[in-house]
């Protein structure tokens, strides 16, 4: 469990900065919700299965359509 | 400049924390407080086999309701907002209809997504899950659909009929506690029944089935919001 | 004590996105962050080290070897708000795009320092 929460926590992190710093709004997005996947996985590490399924459920796919539709409306790079 | 200097004094404040963190909560130690009592007396006091289901409809049953307020709010104020764009002149976009295969596929799987979200709030009480995620895989199934059929939309005054009468079941359920038993709000005056089985838990899974409506509802409705701005052109 | 140190981070790339960037969408992404991190963060407190899910799934389970219940109820709560709160944000940049034709912060009067 720890070689594993270390893997999974660093790619993590790796991810957030990464949609921090993309220039593209969707690329951004996208990695917003690996991010939001990656905590569901670690809340199942901390054995909390109730709150993995509701980050897998709303984190990292209803609030992934309502970045996407919100850049479609929008504009796709960020000047 | 004056971000930056902003940004650096939380940075500290948050290094502060992370170390009085490590301090105060060590990591994987029983730090248990009121969580000790909820495990102890779960079984005996609601007949739930699953204490964070407990936890949120039983001991913290008011929160729910006023979180469910909450959720009711924001979906009304994403409506208002999007009401307010609408009063415009919607310009024309270029429509991209999905192929033969997604919309067919779509409809086969659309009624197992339903099946699969309502056994997920109906287990509520026994296994992980409940009446927000359940809610939350129906409003996904509506969204596959918007993405399959651009231009066509769910019936809103079906939504909000469904979505006003989960509440009130919410509500009722909590009001008739107050004259029976306890005379508290949403005390749980049904037979608890044997653990781990399906009619277990007194009123907790008929709580966690209108939240789970109620929930699916209001996240379809955002979802109608949002993609009717840009997918479907059809009047409201 | 990764858990503790990678909550931590996540809420300073989040700070760092509302702080510094100036696109409306990159401030609603560090909203996102900062929310995810700290739900991250009260979930790992009620960590106990060898504990199971608080659920009694078969008779061998007891009290004694559970996790804490009370943070991953709050944080259950805390999911739910905080997406209905993004799709909040979300129509208001929406609407402040339609208005000024802009998602730069700095062009949107009102809201410079």
């Amino acid at each position: 469990m720890i070689i594993v929460s270390w893997i999974l926590i660093i790619i993590m992190i790796v991810l957030a900065i990464l949609s921090v710093q993309f220039k593209d709004l969707l690329a951004a997005v996208v990695a917003m919700g690996a991010v939001s996947l990656i905590i569901s996985l670690l809340f199942l590490l901390l054995q909390a299965p109730d709150v993995a399924m509701a980050e897998a459920s709303i984190g990292a796919a209803l609030t992934m359509i309502i970045y996407i539709i919100v850049v479609r409306k929008t504009e796709r790079r960020e000047k | 400049m004056i971000r930056k200097i902003t940004y650096t004094i939380f940075l500290s404040i948050i290094v502060a924390t992370l170390i009085l963190f490590f301090v105060a909560f060590p990591f994987g130690k029983n730090k248990m407080g009121v969580g000790k009592y909820y495990l102890n007396n779960d079984i005996k006091q609601t007949g739930a086999a699953n204490v964070v289901t407990a936890v949120t409809l039983d001991y913290r049953g008011l929160d729910t309701l006023g979180e469910v307020t909450v959720l009711f709010a924001a979906a009304a104020g994403v409506s208002i907002l999007f009401y307010l764009i609408d009063q415009d002149k919607k310009k024309r976009e270029r429509q991209v209809y999905p192929n033969f295969i997604v919309r067919v596929g779509s409809r086969i799987i659309f009624p197992f997504i339903l099946l699969f979200g309502s056994y997920i709030f109906i287990h509520g009480h026994l296994t992980p899950g409940g009446g927000f995620q359940g809610g939350s895989i129906i409003a996904s199934g509506f969204l596959l659909l918007y993405l399959a059929y651009p231009g066509e939309r769910v019936n809103r005054k079906k939504l909000a009929v469904t979505e006003g009468l989960a509440g009130l079941t919410f509500v009722v359920f909590g009001a008739i506690g107050i004259f029976t038993g306890a005379h508290s709000f949403l005390f749980n005056f049904f037979p608890k029944g044997t653990l781990n089985m399906l009619f277990s838990a007194g009123i907790l899974p008929i709580l966690y089935i209108a939240i789970g409506f109620k929930v699916g509802s209001e996240f379809a409705g955002i979802i109608d919001d949002m993609m009717c701005q840009t997918v479907c052109g059809g009047e409201k | 004590m990764i858990f503790y140190v990678g909550a931590f981070i996540l809420i300073a790339v989040g700070l760092y996105a509302i702080i510094i960037k100036k696109n409306l969408v990159k401030i609603i992404i560090g909203l996102d962050l900062i929310s995810s991190g700290t739900n991250l963060l009260i979930v790992s407190i009620g960590y106990v080290k060898g504990g199971t899910a608080p659920i009694f799934s078969h008779p061998g389970i007891l009290p004694q070897m559970m996790v804490d219940p009370v943070p991953q109820a709050l944080t259950l709560t805390a999911i739910v708000i905080g997406a209905s709160e993004l799709a909040l944000a979300a129509a208001f940049v929406a609407i402040l795009y339609k208005h000024y034709g802009t998602l730069d912060i700095r062009k949107v009067r009102g809201l410079k320092w």
